[in-house]
C-alpha cells in the first residue's frame, strides 16, 4: 500500500526540486500554449473585411453613464410588471378550477364513506394546500423564468453585474451577487444555487446567505396583498399605482439589507481580502425562443414548483390537523397561537401571523393560507375571493395598518423557506453557515419589526 | 488515507455513470470554454432538456445524456465551461479530473469560431492530456457573419486531430460530429496531436522524471503530461494523484482496453 | 518600470497596450494568465462601466472586465 505513496512523494520531491530551480513554471507553461494558440490561429483564421461590431455599439448604450442605470430599472420594472400583471388572470382560473375540483372529491369521498377526518386530512387539508400553492405560484413563475431566462442568454446578465460591480465591492462582495438575487426573485433555492457563478468561497458564502433578502415568488403574492391593505388601512382612498411603488420599495429594502449585511458579513464572520474579479461579456446571442421556452419550463419552473408541492402537501396536513384537533375547548393552533401571541404583539404581529409563519416553513406561499385559516376556524384553508373580503377579516382580527406593514416586513427579512435551507446545506456542506442563514434574517426581521411597532407606538399612532 | 478518498469527487460521479441502467459502449466527455454553445451542442447530440445560457462558468452540475450512433450506445458528459484546466476554480478541477482520471473514450471541445485563439489554449491543455481529443468548432455560421473565415482542413493538419465546423442551433455539423467520435473511439482512425514544446530547462526536467512517472502510474495516465503538473507543483492536482494511485493499488488490474488502443497510436510517453 | 511603461489602469478607453508582466501572485495571477494575460499579450481598454470601475478589455478576442485592484498588477507598454 505504502510503496506506490512512497514512490509518489519521491518523485514529487525530485519534481520540486526541478521546479524550484527554473521559478516560474506555470508562467512558462501558460505562455508556451497561448504562443503556440497564437501561432495557429495566426494560419488558419482570416478575417475578410471587417464586419460591424453590433455588440460594442449595443454596449455603448447598455454600460453607458446615462442609459446603464434607468435601463436596467426600466428592464426589472417590466419584468415584474409583466409577471404580476400577467399572472393574475391564469391564476384566477386556475384557483377556480382548482378549488372546483375540490367539490368533485369531497364528493367522490362522501360516495365512498370515507370518514370525516380523512376527507378533512387529505383533501381540506392537504389537497387546499397544493390547490393553493400550484395556483398561486405556477403562473408568475411560467412568467418570471422565461423572461429571466431570455436575459439571460441573451447576454444582457453579464453586462448588468458589469454595472453594479462598483456597489458590491464596496460591500466586500461580488458584482456576479446580483444576478444570484435576480434569480432569487424566482426562487430563493434557485438563487442560492446560482451562486456558484462566484468563484471566490467567501463571497459565494456572502451570496448565499443574503440571497433571502430578496423577496421570493412565494412571498410575493403576499407582499403585493399587504401593500393593498396596508394602503387600505392607512387612507380611504388610494389605486394601485401606489400600492405597486410600496411593494418596489419593499424590493429596494431588500436589496439595502443585502448590502448592508453583506458589509457586515465582510467585515465580521468573513473577513478577507476580496478574490479577483474577472467577468466576461459575452457576445449578445438571440436566443431560439421555442428551446428557451422549453428549458425555462422544464428546468426551473416545473423543477421549482415540484419542490414547492411536495413540502405543501404534508404541511397542509399538518396545518388541518392542528386546527381540528380540540384540546380544552381549544385547537392545538389556538393554543400555539395564544403562547405565541406575547412574542407577536412585542414586534407589531399577533400570535397566529408568528405562528402561520413557523408553520410556513416548509414553503412561503403557504404562511397566508394558514393565517386565514386559523382566523376563520373552520379548519381549512380558503381562498378569499376578494382583497376587500380579506381586509374584513384581518381588521376583525385586529389588525392595523401596522401590522399590514410588520407582515410585509417580516415576510421580507425572516428565515428562508425549507428547501432554500437544505440547498444551503447542500452548497455550504456546513451546518453552521445552515444555521447562520436562518438566524441572521430572522434576527434582522425581529429587529426591525420591534423597532417599527416601538416606534409607531410611541408616537401615539395607535 | 482511509478509504474515504475512493468514493468521493470524480469517482462517487464514475460509479454513478457505471451503474446506470442503459450500459454505454463509450463515455464521451464534453469540455469547452464558456459562452461556445456547448450546451446548445449536448442538447442537440442527446435531445436531453439542459439549460444553456450565456454566462460564463455556469453550467457546474455535471450533466450526462446518451444517444444511440451506429449501434453503440454513446454517453456524454457536459463538463463545466472553463477557460484553461490549470486554475484553482472547482469548475475546472471537475473538468480537469474527469478528463484525466475519469478515462473517457475521446474528449470533444467545443470551441467559439469566432474566437479561436482564446479557445484554442483550452484546445491544446486537452490535447496534452489524451489523443482522443475532437475540436467542434462550434459557431461558425456566426464567425461567417462577422467574416471570419477559418481553414478547416489547415486546422485539422497542424493540431493532427479531428475538427468538425458546427452550427448547433440549427443542428448544422451534428451528424459530422456523431461520426467524428465513432471514428475516434471504434475506428481505426488514430490521432497524432501536435505536441507542445516547452523552454528547453522545462523539457529537461520534464524527461529526468517522466520514466519513473510511466512506471508509477503504469502507463495508465499520460506521463508527460503528469511530469509537467508535478513541475508545476498545482496542489489540487498532486492530491487527485494520490487518490488515483490509492485506487490502483489493490486491484492490480491487466492494462485497460483504452490504454492498448492508445498505444497503437503511440502517444503517451515515447512522444515529446 | 521604464517611461514607456505603465499600470494598465491608465490606460485610456480604446487605446492599445502590451502586457510587459502580471505583478499579482497566488490564484489571481493563475486567473490572469488563464484569461491569456502573459507578456506580449495585446490589450485593449474597451469600456468603463457607469461608475468607472470595473473596466472591460479586449484580451485575445474576449471581452474581459477587471477591478482595478487586477489591473493595476498589470503592467503594460503602450501601442497607439
Amino acid at each position: 500500500m505504502a510503496h506506490l505513496e512512497a514512490e509518489f512523494n519521491r518523485l514529487l520531491q525530485l519534481a520540486q526540486a526541478e521546479g524550484s530551480q527554473m521559478g516560474t513554471v506555470r508562467d512558462r507553461i501558460v505562455q508556451t500554449i497561448y504562443r503556440e494558440a497564437q501561432d495557429i490561429a495566426e494560419k488558419a483564421v482570416k478575417l475578410k473585411g471587417k464586419a460591424e461590431d453590433v455588440d460594442r455599439m449595443i454596449d455603448n448604450v447598455v454600460t453607458s453613464k446615462i442609459w446603464g442605470y434607468p435601463l436596467m430599472l426600466a428592464l426589472l420594472s417590466v419584468v415584474f410588471w409583466l409577471t404580476i400583471s400577467g399572472a393574475n388572470f391564469p391564476s384566477a382560473l386556475l384557483a377556480e378550477f382548482l378549488f372546483g375540483l375540490q367539490d368533485q372529491l369531497t364528493a367522490l369521498f362522501q360516495w365512498a364513506g370515507a370518514p370525516d377526518w380523512l376527507h378533512g386530512v387529505l383533501v381540506l387539508g392537504m389537497y387546499r394546500a397544493l390547490a393553493w400553492v400550484v395556483s398561486v405560484m405556477l403562473p408568475p413563475m411560467a412568467i418570471f423564468f422565461p423572461l429571466f431566462t431570455f436575459l439571460e442568454d441573451l447576454g444582457y446578465l453579464p453586462r448588468v453585474a458589469f454595472n453594479l460591480d462598483k456597489l458590491f465591492k464596496k460591500a466586500g462582495a461580488h458584482g456576479k451577487q446580483i444576478l444570484t438575487m435576480c434569480m432569487g426573485f424566482g426562487c430563493n433555492a434557485a438563487g442560492v444555487i446560482a451562486c456558484r457563478i462566484i468563484e471566490s468561497p467567501r463571497e459565494r458564502l456572502i451570496a448565499i446567505l443574503t440571497n433571502n433578502f430578496v423577496p421570493c415568488n412565494g412571498r410575493f403574492p403576499t407582499m403585493i396583498a399587504m401593500a393593498a391593505i396596508f394602503m387600505g388601512l392607512l387612507v380611504s382612498n388610494y389605486n394601485s399605482f401606489t400600492a405597486s411603488a410600496l411593494v418596489a420599495g419593499v424590493v429596494v429594502l431588500g436589496v439595502s439589507v443585502t448590502l448592508a449585511v453583506s458589509w457586515i458579513l465582510s467585515k465580521t464572520l468573513l473577513k478577507g481580502i476580496p478574490s479577483t474579479f474577472t467577468l466576461e461579456l459575452p457576445p449578445y446571442r438571440i436566443p431560439k425562443i421555442g428551446s428557451l421556452l422549453i428549458r425555462s419550463v422544464f428546468d426551473r419552473t416545473l423543477f421549482v414548483m415540484m419542490r414547492a408541492v411536495v413540502v405543501a402537501a404534508p404541511a397542509g396536513m399538518v396545518a388541518w390537523i392542528l386546527a381540528n384537533i380540540q384540546i380544552g375547548g381549544l385547537s392545538i393552533l389556538a393554543h400555539l397561537a395564544g403562547w405565541l401571541q406575547g412574542f407577536g404583539c412585542a414586534i407589531g404581529l399577533d400570535g397566529f401571523i408568528v405562528l402561520a409563519f413557523l408553520l410556513g416553513l416548509p414553503a412561503n406561499e403557504i404562511v397566508v393560507p394558514i393565517l386565514i385559516m386559523s382566523y376563520l376556524a373552520e379548519g381549512a384553508m380558503v381562498e378569499l375571493d376578494s382583497i376587500e373580503a380579506l381586509r374584513e377579516l384581518l381588521v376583525n382580527n385586529g389588525w392595523t395598518w401596522l401590522t399590514a406593514l410588520n407582515m410585509m416586513l417580516f415576510s421580507l427579512l425572516h428565515f428562508p423557506c425549507a428547501t432554500t435551507l437544505l440547498t444551503i446545506r447542500k452548497e455550504t456542506q456546513s451546518l453552521k453557515w445552515t444555521v447562520l442563514a436562518a438566524l441572521i434574517p430572522t434576527g434582522i426581521a425581529i429587529a426591525v419589526c420591534f423597532v417599527v411597532a416601538q416606534i409607531v407606538r410611541g408616537l401615539g399612532l395607535f | 488515507m482511509g478509504l474515504t478518498a475512493k468514493s468521493t469527487g470524480i469517482y462517487a460521479f464514475l460509479e454513478d455513470l457505471n451503474q446506470s441502467s442503459v450500459k454505454a459502449d463509450a463515455i464521451i466527455a464534453l469540455a469547452g470554454n464558456p459562452n461556445t454553445g456547448k450546451s446548445t451542442v449536448f442538447n442537440g447530440l442527446t435531445g436531453l432538456n439542459q439549460h444553456t445560457g450565456n454566462w460564463p462558468g455556469k453550467t457546474v452540475v455535471l450533466a450526462k445524456g446518451n444517444y444511440l450512433y451506429r449501434h453503440k450506445n454513446i454517453t456524454l458528459v457536459d463538463l463545466p465551461g472553463t477557460y484553461s484546466l490549470l486554475a484553482n476554480s472547482a469548475d475546472e478541477q471537475v473538468a480537469r479530473d474527469f478528463i484525466c482520471f475519469g478515462d473517457p473514450d475521446a474528449t470533444v471541445v467545443v470551441a467559439d469560431a469566432t474566437c479561436l485563439e482564446r479557445n484554442l489554449n483550452l484546445v491544446l491543455q486537452v490535447m496534452e492530456i489524451t489523443p482522443k481529443t475532437i475540436l467542434c468548432l462550434n459557431l461558425i455560421d456566426e464567425a461567417k457573419r462577422k467574416k471570419i473565415e477559418i481553414d478547416i482542413a489547415a486546422l485539422e493538419n497542424i493540431l493532427g486531430i479531428p475538427v468538425i465546423p458546427t452550427a448547433a442551433r440549427d443542428k448544422t455539423g451534428l451528424k459530422e460530429l456523431r461520426e467524428a467520435i465513432h471514428q475516434t473511439v471504434f475506428g481505426k482512425r488514430c490521432n497524432h496531436p501536435k505536441p507542445m514544446v516547452y523552454s528547453e530547462n522545462i523539457e529537461v526536467a520534464i524527461e529526468k522524471i517522466q520514466a519513473e512517472v510511466e512506471n508509477l502510474f503504469q502507463g495508465r495516465i499520460n506521463s508527460r503530461w503528469v511530469a509537467l503538473r508535478l513541475l508545476d507543483g498545482d496542489t489540487t492536482i498532486i492530491q487527485e494523484m494520490r487518490n488515483y494511485l490509492q485506487r490502483m493499488e489493490p486491484k492490480d488490474q491487466p492494462v485497460s482496453e483504452t490504454y492498448k488502443e492508445v498505444e497503437c497510436c503511440g502517444s503517451f510517453g515515447s512522444r515529446v | 518600470m521604464s517611461a514607456a511603461e505603465f499600470e494598465l489602469t491608465r490606460l485610456p478607453v480604446g487605446k492599445r497596450a502590451e502586457v510587459v508582466r502580471v505583478g499579482s501572485v497566488g490564484s489571481m495571477r493563475n486567473r490572469l494568465l488563464d484569461l491569456g494575460l502573459v507578456p506580449s499579450t495585446v490589450v485593449e481598454a474597451v469600456r468603463k462601466s457607469p461608475a468607472g470601475d470595473p473596466v472591460a478589455y479586449k484580451i485575445r478576442g474576449a471581452v474581459i472586465a477587471l477591478r482595478s485592484e487586477e489591473s493595476r498588477q498589470i503592467t503594460v507598454r503602450s501601442l497607439d
